[in-house]
Protein backbone atom coordinates (compact mmCIF):
# COMPACT_ATOMS: atom_id res chain seq x y z
CA UNK A 1 0.00 0.00 0.00
CA UNK A 2 2.57 2.60 0.88
CA UNK A 3 4.57 1.39 -1.97
CA UNK A 4 1.37 2.48 -4.24
CA UNK A 5 1.02 5.92 -2.96
CA UNK A 6 5.20 6.70 -3.12
CA UNK A 7 4.70 5.99 -7.22
CA UNK A 8 1.68 8.20 -7.22
CA UNK A 9 3.32 10.87 -6.16
CA UNK A 10 6.33 10.68 -8.29
CA UNK A 11 4.29 11.07 -11.71
CA UNK A 12 3.68 14.54 -12.35
CA UNK A 13 0.49 16.37 -13.88
CA UNK A 14 1.38 16.31 -17.31
CA UNK A 15 -1.93 17.43 -18.26
CA UNK A 16 -0.94 21.47 -18.45
CA UNK A 17 2.14 20.68 -19.82
CA UNK A 18 0.70 18.49 -23.07
CA UNK A 19 -1.92 21.52 -23.49
CA UNK A 20 0.77 23.97 -23.98
CA UNK A 21 3.12 21.78 -26.11
CA UNK A 22 0.27 21.12 -28.63
CA UNK A 23 -0.46 24.90 -28.60
CA UNK A 24 2.90 25.49 -29.48
CA UNK A 25 2.89 22.72 -32.09
CA UNK A 26 -0.67 23.81 -33.60
CA UNK A 27 1.01 27.71 -34.19
CA UNK A 28 4.38 26.00 -35.85
CA UNK A 29 2.54 24.41 -38.28
CA UNK A 30 -0.05 26.52 -39.05
CA UNK A 31 2.65 29.47 -39.15
CA UNK A 32 4.66 27.16 -41.51
CA UNK A 33 4.03 27.91 -45.45
CA UNK A 34 3.39 24.93 -46.95
CA UNK A 35 6.01 24.49 -49.35
CA UNK A 36 4.80 24.83 -52.72
CA UNK A 37 6.60 22.01 -55.43
CA UNK A 38 9.16 23.82 -57.81
CA UNK A 39 8.76 24.29 -61.14
CA UNK A 40 12.22 23.70 -61.80
CA UNK A 41 14.33 21.93 -59.29
CA UNK A 42 17.68 23.08 -59.61
CA UNK A 43 20.82 22.56 -57.31
CA UNK A 44 22.12 25.87 -56.02
CA UNK A 45 25.80 26.10 -55.36
CA UNK A 46 26.70 26.70 -51.88
CA UNK A 47 28.18 29.71 -50.58
CA UNK A 48 29.31 31.14 -46.41
CA UNK A 49 27.31 34.29 -46.87
CA UNK A 50 24.41 34.09 -44.01
CA UNK A 51 22.17 36.67 -45.45
CA UNK A 52 18.87 35.58 -45.88
CA UNK A 53 16.14 36.18 -48.96
CA UNK A 54 13.23 38.64 -48.15
CA UNK A 55 9.89 37.23 -47.58
CA UNK A 56 7.99 39.61 -49.69
CA UNK A 57 8.66 42.36 -52.57
CA UNK A 58 10.78 39.23 -54.28
CA UNK A 59 10.91 38.03 -57.93
CA UNK A 60 12.88 34.77 -58.53
CA UNK A 61 14.31 34.10 -61.97
CA UNK A 62 14.91 30.81 -61.41
CA UNK A 63 17.92 29.27 -64.75
CA UNK A 64 18.77 25.59 -65.22
CA UNK A 65 18.11 23.03 -67.16
CA UNK A 66 20.68 24.60 -70.04
CA UNK A 67 19.20 27.80 -70.06
CA UNK A 68 15.55 27.46 -69.69
CA UNK A 69 14.44 30.43 -67.25
CA UNK A 70 11.27 30.19 -64.68
CA UNK A 71 9.41 33.45 -63.63
CA UNK A 72 8.39 33.55 -59.94
CA UNK A 73 6.89 36.21 -57.81
CA UNK A 74 5.89 36.90 -53.82
CA UNK A 75 2.53 39.06 -52.64
CA UNK A 76 -0.97 37.72 -54.14
CA UNK A 77 -1.44 41.06 -55.10
CA UNK A 78 1.22 42.03 -56.89
CA UNK A 79 1.24 38.87 -59.08
CA UNK A 80 -2.41 39.67 -59.96
CA UNK A 81 -1.65 42.74 -60.91
CA UNK A 82 1.74 41.56 -62.57
CA UNK A 83 -0.19 39.51 -64.85
CA UNK A 84 -3.27 42.18 -65.89
CA UNK A 85 -0.32 44.08 -67.02
CA UNK A 86 0.84 41.62 -68.79
CA UNK A 87 -2.46 40.84 -70.41
CA UNK A 88 -2.76 44.27 -71.55
CA UNK A 89 0.61 44.08 -73.22
CA UNK A 90 0.51 41.25 -75.36
CA UNK A 91 -3.35 40.96 -75.48
CA UNK A 92 -3.87 37.60 -73.63
CA UNK A 93 -6.90 37.84 -72.00
CA UNK A 94 -7.48 35.79 -68.41
CA UNK A 95 -10.22 35.57 -65.94
CA UNK A 96 -10.65 36.57 -62.88
CA UNK A 97 -10.61 33.05 -61.84
CA UNK A 98 -7.63 32.31 -63.79
CA UNK A 99 -6.24 35.49 -62.58
CA UNK A 100 -7.02 33.87 -58.25
CA UNK A 101 -5.48 30.86 -60.02
CA UNK A 102 -2.03 32.31 -61.41
CA UNK A 103 -1.80 34.26 -57.70
CA UNK A 104 -1.34 30.57 -55.84
CA UNK A 105 0.73 29.04 -58.43
CA UNK A 106 4.20 28.48 -58.33
CA UNK A 107 6.70 29.87 -60.41
CA UNK A 108 5.79 29.87 -64.36
CA UNK A 109 8.43 29.01 -67.06
CA UNK A 110 6.24 28.89 -70.70
CA UNK A 111 5.60 31.79 -73.15
CA UNK A 112 2.19 34.18 -72.61
CA UNK A 113 0.64 32.46 -74.86
CA UNK A 114 0.70 28.97 -73.11
CA UNK A 115 -0.17 30.54 -70.02
CA UNK A 116 -3.78 30.32 -70.29
CA UNK A 117 -3.44 26.20 -70.82
CA UNK A 118 -0.90 26.21 -67.42
CA UNK A 119 -2.63 27.68 -65.61
CA UNK A 120 -5.92 25.48 -65.74
CA UNK A 121 -3.76 22.31 -65.03
CA UNK A 122 -3.52 20.69 -62.11
CA UNK A 123 -0.70 20.80 -59.66
CA UNK A 124 0.73 17.83 -60.44
CA UNK A 125 0.25 17.51 -64.09
CA UNK A 126 1.74 21.22 -63.94
CA UNK A 127 5.31 20.15 -62.51
CA UNK A 128 5.29 17.06 -65.11
CA UNK A 129 4.49 19.67 -68.63
CA UNK A 130 7.71 20.14 -69.08
CA UNK A 131 7.76 23.77 -69.36
CA UNK A 132 10.47 25.16 -71.72
CA UNK A 133 11.35 28.35 -70.48
CA UNK A 134 10.09 32.17 -70.65
CA UNK A 135 11.40 33.50 -73.92
CA UNK A 136 14.04 35.52 -73.97
CA UNK A 137 15.85 36.07 -76.99
CA UNK A 138 15.88 39.97 -78.14
CA UNK A 139 12.98 39.84 -80.83
CA UNK A 140 10.40 38.59 -78.27
CA UNK A 141 11.97 39.17 -74.89
CA UNK A 142 8.63 38.27 -72.48
CA UNK A 143 11.22 37.64 -69.59
CA UNK A 144 12.35 41.38 -69.62
CA UNK A 145 8.43 42.03 -69.56
CA UNK A 146 7.79 39.89 -66.76
CA UNK A 147 10.50 42.08 -64.60
CA UNK A 148 9.64 45.29 -65.58
CA UNK A 149 5.88 44.63 -64.71
CA UNK A 150 6.50 43.18 -61.73
CA UNK A 151 8.56 46.26 -61.38
CA UNK A 152 5.93 48.23 -61.87
CA UNK A 153 2.60 46.57 -59.88
CA UNK A 154 5.11 45.86 -56.87
CA UNK A 155 5.51 49.88 -56.48
CA UNK A 156 2.14 50.73 -57.16
CA UNK A 157 1.30 48.10 -54.32
CA UNK A 158 3.68 49.65 -52.12
CA UNK A 159 3.37 53.30 -53.17
CA UNK A 160 -0.69 52.40 -51.95
CA UNK A 161 0.84 51.54 -48.29
CA UNK A 162 3.26 54.72 -48.69
CA UNK A 163 6.09 52.28 -48.74
CA UNK A 164 8.98 53.11 -51.48
CA UNK A 165 10.78 49.79 -51.20
CA UNK A 166 12.15 48.05 -54.31
CA UNK A 167 11.70 44.86 -56.06
CA UNK A 168 14.15 42.98 -54.63
CA UNK A 169 15.71 40.52 -57.38
CA UNK A 170 17.14 36.77 -56.83
CA UNK A 171 18.62 34.87 -59.49
CA UNK A 172 18.44 31.30 -58.48
CA UNK A 173 21.04 29.23 -61.01
CA UNK A 174 21.65 25.61 -61.00
CA UNK A 175 25.19 24.93 -59.98
CA UNK A 176 26.12 23.14 -63.64
CA UNK A 177 24.33 26.07 -65.58
CA UNK A 178 27.26 27.12 -67.50
CA UNK A 179 28.10 30.90 -67.09
CA UNK A 180 26.54 32.00 -70.57
CA UNK A 181 23.03 32.11 -69.73
CA UNK A 182 23.58 33.39 -66.29
CA UNK A 183 24.81 36.40 -67.66
CA UNK A 184 22.02 36.07 -70.47
CA UNK A 185 19.87 36.95 -67.30
CA UNK A 186 22.18 39.58 -65.67
CA UNK A 187 21.81 41.51 -69.01
CA UNK A 188 18.21 41.45 -69.23
CA UNK A 189 18.72 43.26 -65.55
CA UNK A 190 20.86 45.18 -66.11
CA UNK A 191 19.13 46.34 -69.13
CA UNK A 192 16.30 47.31 -66.90
CA UNK A 193 19.15 49.35 -64.65
CA UNK A 194 18.64 46.73 -61.84
CA UNK A 195 22.38 46.55 -61.19
CA UNK A 196 21.95 44.92 -57.59
CA UNK A 197 20.15 41.51 -57.21
CA UNK A 198 20.65 38.44 -55.10
CA UNK A 199 21.95 35.27 -55.72
CA UNK A 200 20.30 32.60 -54.09
CA UNK A 201 23.17 29.81 -52.66
CA UNK A 202 22.78 26.76 -49.98
CA UNK A 203 24.36 26.87 -46.75
CA UNK A 204 28.25 25.81 -46.74
CA UNK A 205 30.09 24.67 -43.68
CA UNK A 206 32.06 27.46 -41.93
CA UNK A 207 35.41 26.14 -42.12
CA UNK A 208 35.03 25.74 -45.92
CA UNK B 1 -15.69 -1.44 -16.79
CA UNK B 2 -16.43 -3.70 -13.70
CA UNK B 3 -18.07 -5.97 -16.19
CA UNK B 4 -15.73 -6.36 -17.91
CA UNK B 5 -13.38 -7.19 -15.50
CA UNK B 6 -13.59 -10.86 -15.04
CA UNK B 7 -12.33 -10.80 -11.20
CA UNK B 8 -10.61 -14.25 -11.45
CA UNK B 9 -8.12 -12.65 -9.10
CA UNK B 10 -11.19 -12.81 -6.38
CA UNK B 11 -9.90 -9.01 -5.26
CA UNK B 12 -12.33 -7.22 -3.17
CA UNK B 13 -14.41 -4.63 -4.02
CA UNK B 14 -11.67 -1.85 -2.48
CA UNK B 15 -9.11 -3.20 -4.47
CA UNK B 16 -11.39 -2.28 -7.59
CA UNK B 17 -12.87 1.00 -6.82
CA UNK B 18 -8.29 1.67 -6.57
CA UNK B 19 -7.69 0.40 -9.88
CA UNK B 20 -10.47 2.47 -11.81
CA UNK B 21 -9.05 5.43 -9.99
CA UNK B 22 -5.44 4.63 -11.37
CA UNK B 23 -7.24 4.09 -15.04
CA UNK B 24 -8.36 7.35 -15.12
CA UNK B 25 -4.87 9.04 -15.47
CA UNK B 26 -2.97 8.82 -18.52
CA UNK B 27 0.51 8.75 -18.18
CA UNK B 28 1.45 12.12 -20.50
CA UNK B 29 4.72 11.75 -20.37
CA UNK B 30 5.11 10.29 -23.56
CA UNK B 31 2.77 12.69 -25.56
CA UNK B 32 4.85 15.78 -24.32
CA UNK B 33 8.05 14.48 -25.07
CA UNK B 34 6.14 13.44 -28.87
CA UNK B 35 4.82 16.86 -28.90
CA UNK B 36 7.80 18.86 -27.70
CA UNK B 37 9.88 16.83 -30.35
CA UNK B 38 7.44 18.00 -33.42
CA UNK B 39 7.67 21.46 -32.16
CA UNK B 40 11.55 21.73 -31.84
CA UNK B 41 11.08 20.08 -35.79
CA UNK B 42 8.59 22.71 -37.13
CA UNK B 43 10.33 25.55 -35.40
CA UNK B 44 14.20 24.42 -37.19
CA UNK B 45 12.30 23.69 -40.63
CA UNK B 46 10.61 27.39 -40.86
CA UNK B 47 13.60 29.05 -39.90
CA UNK B 48 16.32 27.35 -41.49
CA UNK B 49 14.61 26.76 -45.04
CA UNK B 50 14.97 30.96 -45.51
CA UNK B 51 17.46 29.93 -48.33
CA UNK B 52 20.63 31.65 -48.33
CA UNK B 53 21.26 34.70 -50.91
CA UNK B 54 24.13 36.33 -52.09
CA UNK B 55 24.44 39.85 -52.44
CA UNK B 56 25.38 40.83 -56.13
CA UNK B 57 26.27 45.01 -57.29
CA UNK B 58 27.24 45.15 -60.78
CA UNK B 59 27.95 48.81 -62.43
CA UNK B 60 25.89 50.23 -64.65
CA UNK B 61 26.19 49.31 -68.23
CA UNK B 62 25.47 52.23 -69.76
CA UNK B 63 29.14 53.25 -70.40
CA UNK B 64 31.02 49.98 -71.07
CA UNK B 65 34.76 50.47 -70.87
CA UNK B 66 34.83 53.58 -69.11
CA UNK B 67 36.48 52.79 -66.53
CA UNK B 68 39.20 51.34 -68.51
CA UNK B 69 39.83 54.53 -70.61
CA UNK B 70 39.39 57.14 -67.69
CA UNK B 71 40.61 55.70 -64.26
CA UNK B 72 43.78 54.33 -64.03
CA UNK B 73 44.52 51.64 -62.05
CA UNK B 74 48.04 50.61 -60.83
CA UNK B 75 48.45 47.02 -62.77
CA UNK B 76 50.53 46.14 -59.08
CA UNK B 77 47.28 46.18 -57.40
CA UNK B 78 45.08 44.29 -59.28
CA UNK B 79 44.83 40.58 -59.77
CA UNK B 80 42.64 38.61 -62.44
CA UNK B 81 41.01 36.06 -62.09
CA UNK B 82 39.83 33.66 -65.20
CA UNK B 83 37.65 30.63 -64.83
CA UNK B 84 37.36 27.94 -67.71
CA UNK B 85 35.91 24.76 -67.89
CA UNK B 86 36.53 21.75 -65.61
CA UNK B 87 36.64 23.68 -62.42
CA UNK B 88 40.00 25.57 -64.19
CA UNK B 89 41.06 28.60 -62.76
CA UNK B 90 43.94 31.10 -63.71
CA UNK B 91 45.21 34.08 -62.06
CA UNK B 92 47.83 36.76 -63.37
CA UNK B 93 48.80 39.67 -61.35
CA UNK B 94 49.23 42.78 -62.82
CA UNK B 95 49.45 43.12 -66.80
CA UNK B 96 49.27 39.64 -68.45
CA UNK B 97 52.13 40.77 -70.84
CA UNK B 98 54.07 42.34 -67.92
CA UNK B 99 53.11 40.50 -65.03
CA UNK B 100 54.47 41.56 -61.75
CA UNK B 101 56.97 39.38 -60.05
CA UNK B 102 55.88 35.84 -58.97
CA UNK B 103 52.37 36.90 -60.74
CA UNK B 104 52.70 35.11 -64.41
CA UNK B 105 49.91 33.48 -65.42
CA UNK B 106 49.39 30.04 -62.92
CA UNK B 107 46.79 27.93 -62.30
CA UNK B 108 45.11 27.56 -59.36
CA UNK B 109 42.19 25.12 -57.46
CA UNK B 110 39.09 26.55 -55.60
CA UNK B 111 39.11 26.41 -51.63
CA UNK B 112 41.09 26.95 -48.88
CA UNK B 113 44.49 25.16 -50.66
CA UNK B 114 44.04 27.11 -53.28
CA UNK B 115 43.00 30.09 -54.84
CA UNK B 116 42.42 31.57 -50.97
CA UNK B 117 45.67 31.28 -49.86
CA UNK B 118 46.85 33.04 -53.16
CA UNK B 119 44.15 35.72 -52.44
CA UNK B 120 45.23 36.22 -49.00
CA UNK B 121 49.13 36.38 -49.59
CA UNK B 122 48.71 38.70 -52.08
CA UNK B 123 46.27 40.87 -50.34
CA UNK B 124 48.90 41.33 -47.89
CA UNK B 125 51.76 42.31 -50.25
CA UNK B 126 49.58 45.19 -52.01
CA UNK B 127 48.84 46.63 -48.58
CA UNK B 128 52.39 46.76 -48.19
CA UNK B 129 52.63 48.10 -51.61
CA UNK B 130 50.40 50.82 -51.49
CA UNK B 131 50.87 51.88 -47.45
CA UNK B 132 46.93 53.01 -47.79
CA UNK B 133 44.29 50.40 -46.34
CA UNK B 134 41.87 52.15 -48.67
CA UNK B 135 44.03 51.29 -52.02
CA UNK B 136 43.96 47.59 -51.50
CA UNK B 137 43.79 44.70 -53.93
CA UNK B 138 41.47 44.89 -56.98
CA UNK B 139 40.49 41.11 -58.34
CA UNK B 140 38.66 41.27 -61.88
CA UNK B 141 36.80 38.24 -62.06
CA UNK B 142 36.71 36.72 -65.79
CA UNK B 143 33.86 33.95 -66.34
CA UNK B 144 35.04 32.41 -69.51
CA UNK B 145 32.47 30.66 -71.62
CA UNK B 146 32.76 27.55 -70.22
CA UNK B 147 32.70 28.16 -66.82
CA UNK B 148 29.71 27.29 -64.53
CA UNK B 149 27.70 29.30 -62.32
CA UNK B 150 28.79 26.92 -59.27
CA UNK B 151 32.43 28.64 -60.60
CA UNK B 152 31.14 32.39 -60.31
CA UNK B 153 29.01 31.70 -57.31
CA UNK B 154 32.44 29.64 -55.44
CA UNK B 155 34.80 32.98 -56.53
CA UNK B 156 32.75 35.50 -55.22
CA UNK B 157 32.83 33.14 -51.94
CA UNK B 158 36.15 33.99 -52.01
CA UNK B 159 35.91 37.57 -52.49
CA UNK B 160 33.50 37.97 -49.44
CA UNK B 161 35.69 35.47 -47.23
CA UNK B 162 39.43 36.97 -48.12
CA UNK B 163 37.49 40.19 -47.46
CA UNK B 164 38.47 41.60 -51.01
CA UNK B 165 38.07 45.46 -50.97
CA UNK B 166 37.27 45.69 -55.02
CA UNK B 167 35.87 43.28 -57.71
CA UNK B 168 34.61 43.35 -60.64
CA UNK B 169 33.14 40.66 -63.04
CA UNK B 170 33.84 41.88 -66.57
CA UNK B 171 33.10 39.86 -69.80
CA UNK B 172 35.96 40.87 -72.27
CA UNK B 173 38.48 38.25 -73.06
CA UNK B 174 41.99 39.71 -74.98
CA UNK B 175 42.79 36.81 -77.29
CA UNK B 176 46.26 36.23 -75.42
CA UNK B 177 43.74 35.25 -72.22
CA UNK B 178 41.26 33.08 -74.51
CA UNK B 179 44.36 31.20 -75.67
CA UNK B 180 45.71 31.70 -72.21
CA UNK B 181 42.40 29.92 -70.83
CA UNK B 182 42.09 27.51 -73.73
CA UNK B 183 45.19 26.15 -73.92
CA UNK B 184 44.88 25.64 -70.16
CA UNK B 185 42.75 22.68 -70.63
CA UNK B 186 45.78 20.31 -72.06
Amino acid sequence: MAGKSSKKAASIDMTAMCDVAFLLLTFFILTATAKIPEALPVDTPSSTVQTKLPESNLATLTIGGKGKVFFDLKGREVRIRTLELMSQKYGVEFTDEEKAKFSLMEGIGVPIGNLKQLIGMKTAERSKAGQPGIPKDSLDNQLSDWVKNARIANNEANNANGSKEELHIAIKGDAKEEYPSIRKVMDILQDQGVNTFSLVTGLRGKNF
Amino acid sequence: MAELNTGDSGGGKDKKVRSKKQNSKVDLTAMVDLAFLLITFFMLTTTLSKPQAMELGLPDKEKPNEEDQNIKVDENRTMTIMLGDNDKLVRYVGLLATPVAGGAPKDFIYGKEGIRKELLSRKAAVLKYTGDPKKGMIVIIKPGKKSNYRNLVDILDEMAIVDVPTYAIVNDFSPEETKLLEGNKK
